[in-house]
């Protein structure tokens, strides 16, 4: 073979390679959203069948319009919204100010704080899960969403003010003192100059603690005892009937909420690695 | 209360040089000494980390210790203080030392596989081109995107034992690659997640196939990071293409690696969500992991936070023992 024919065919077999990753990675979740589109008929077999030939929405509507446990699948969908939004909002405040110390300025006990940020978000949640269900329970907050959203705060916060520590320190120290110098206070400095500056760090970050909120099946599980108060990913359990999978259904709802982690993910993948590789990664 | 401390300690001793020269003395407007703002910024941070955090595993050293129940948690009555026993309880338990088996098993295949596959597609994405290569990123990102109890619930689907694929996938097969379990004529109907081991390679098969993508994605930007000379001067040197991976590239991606073994031992214990639609809750108990097994004895009634508090501390000492080779790992790389 002459060595032309050999590299495109090195190249074919590249490309026939990226392929397939590219199918391992796309069919289960291709599986998920096909799924509940198609009829019953279509899923309770053995036979494999690749796409809906009969296209319905009878699932989601019956999702959507009927829910599970009692309860409007709305209803939880709006307390996951309510937990990652609150989670959101409260922790992006603590980790700016945080990152902006840690970004900002060289003080005593700096780099005992870095590491523990690294050491807490490597603990195990549900280690952490049976002390802080007594605390929550303790003050009142059992069953709350408020007590979800303030555990799902500390879980967040450590990789939170990791990754937007980077994007402070990005922001030329220069610009803040050139507002000084035009007498600007610190704090007008901080809200006019180094705020939108760090914006997209902001967003990154938030994205990151809502995915996190979003996904928690551990806390939700445990934390709250009465169907009101379940997320989605609880919620999905119950489709998991006793007589049976309910796959249309669950498939349907998994999708619904696989959707705004997905493009929410897309924005923000990136920063994770970087986040989590630290200096390990140069790229 | 530890943000409080912190302020005490800065005040005793002089701000770092850099910082007085500019700084030593000056009072803002707002009446706070300069060495004061980065303290009074990380208030509140500190509060959530040490009291959310730092308080609790505290409280959970100090629970392993206790018996508590349902009474301690409604604050009817206190709780009683027993030693050891919760640990000796443990230890002594059949179900500790399988789920202790689980975790290990499962973390050193999910790790290896995820790794090995992981690397395989970086090191591909690395060599296509710049379209294929992105077109393939986007697929991968899917699956790592997706929450980890929808992967639970897409793989349970897969493996289940009527409508799953994975049956079908093994009827096609000729037998002499995959014969129907013994007493069927076919692979239809065979449960995957009752037993123990297929349970495990379901979970296995979910997790590698949700984790290679930041694995891949990592060494991809570990090896876009590798200067273009040294494989250059490889080739002209007459290296084959395995001789150049194993001399050149794995020893420049030797700290990627170490960070993302670490990470991905950790993740892989903690393992849970998956694990949690897979088996269908804490039902099987054979089929525990750490976490599980933690989670199941705490909540399950009668409610055993004492015990589940003592499984806890064995899961977190292991993982603080792989989180300090990931923290030193990090720390060498980056300033601090």
């Amino acid at each position: 073979m002459s060595p032309i024919a050999r590299k495109r065919l090195g190249k074919v077999a590249l490309n026939a390679a990226g392929l397939l990753v590219f199918l391992f990675a796309t069919f289960p979740v291709y599986w998920m959203v096909s799924t509940g589109f198609k009829e019953n008929d279509q899923i309770f077999t053995t036979e494999f069948i690749p796409f809906p030939t009969h296209f319905t929405f009878e699932h989601f509507e019956r999702v959507l319009t009927e829910g599970v446990a009692n309860n409007s699948i709305w209803l939880y969908m709006r307390n996951s919204a309510v937990v990652a939004l609150g989670t959101v909002l409260i922790g992006s405040a603590f980790a700016l100010l945080s990152a902006t110390a840690i970004a900002r300025f060289r003080f005593k006990g700096r780099g005992a704080f870095l590491i523990t940020l690294l050491i807490v978000q490597m603990l195990p949640s549900e280690g952490l899960l049976i002390p802080l269900y007594m605390m929550v329970k303790r003050v009142g907050l059992g069953d709350q969403l408020l007590g979800l959203i303030v555990t799902q705060v500390a879980l967040t916060l450590p990789f939170g003010v990791w990754m937007l520590r980077t994007f402070v320190a990005a922001v030329p120290k220069s610009l803040e003192e050139a507002a000084w110098i035009d007498g600007a206070s610190r704090l007008t400095t901080f809200w006019k100059v180094l705020f939108p500056l760090v914006a997209p760090g902001l967003v990154a970050t938030s994205i990151f603690s809502f995915i996190t909120a979003w996904n928690d099946l551990v806390f939700a599980l445990y934390l709250m005892s009465g169907s009101e108060g379940y997320t989605m990913p609880v919620a999905l359990q119950f489709f998991f009937g006793q007589e049976g999978v309910d796959w249309g259904a669950i498939m349907a709802g998994s999708t619904l909420m696989t959707i705004p982690v997905v493009v929410f993910f897309l924005f923000v993948q990136r920063r994770m690695v970087q986040g989590l590789t630290a200096g390990a990664v140069k790229g | 209360m530890a943000n409080t401390t912190t302020v005490t300690r800065g005040r005793g001793s002089s701000p770092s040089p850099g910082h007085r020269r500019k700084d030593a003395g000056r009072v803002r407007a707002s009446g706070m000494p300069a060495w004061s703002i980065p303290y009074l910024l990380l208030v509140p941070g500190l509060l959530v980390i040490a009291g959310l955090l730092l308080y609790p595993m505290v409280q959970l050293g100090i629970m392993s210790f206790q018996k508590v129940g349902l009474a301690q948690v409604r604050g009817t009555r206190p709780a009683e203080w027993v030693g050891l026993e919760n640990f000796e309880k443990v230890l002594s338990n059949d179900i500790f030392w399988s789920a202790l088996r689980n975790s290990l098993a499962f973390a050193f295949f999910g790790v290896s596989l995820t790794l090995i596959l992981g690397t395989a597609v970086g090191v591909l994405l690395h060599r296509l081109g710049r379209k294929m290569s992105l077109f393939v990123v986007i697929g991968c990102m899917f699956a790592w995107a997706v929450p980890p109890v929808a992967q639970g619930v897409i793989w349970r689907s897969l493996f289940d034992a009527e409508a799953g694929i994975v049956n079908w996938a093994l009827n096609l097969l000729p037998d002499w690659l995959a014969a129907p379990p013994d007493g069927q004529t076919s692979w239809s109907g065979t449960p995957w997640l009752n037993d123990t081991l297929p349970l495990y390679i379901a979970l296995v098969i979910c997790v590698v196939w949700a984790g290679f993508p930041f694995i891949a994605v990592s060494v991809l930007a570990g090896l876009k990071g590798i200067p273009a000379e040294l494989y250059e001067a490889a080739k002209v040197d007459g290296s084959g293409a395995w001789h150049t991976f194993r001399k050149i590239t794995l020893p420049m991606l030797r700290p990627v690696f170490a960070v993302l073994t670490m990470l991905s031992i950790i993740w892989d214990f903690k393992v849970f969500s998956q694990l949690y639609v897979l088996m269908n809750g804490p039902t099987n108990r054979d089929g525990f992991n750490l976490s599980m097994y933690a989670v199941a004895e705490a909540f399950r009634p009668p409610q055993k936070l004492g015990t589940g508090a003592a499984i806890s501390i064995v899961l977190t000492i292991i993982l603080l023992i792989i989180t300090v080779f990931y923290v030193r790992q990090i720390v060498k790389q980056e300033e601090m």
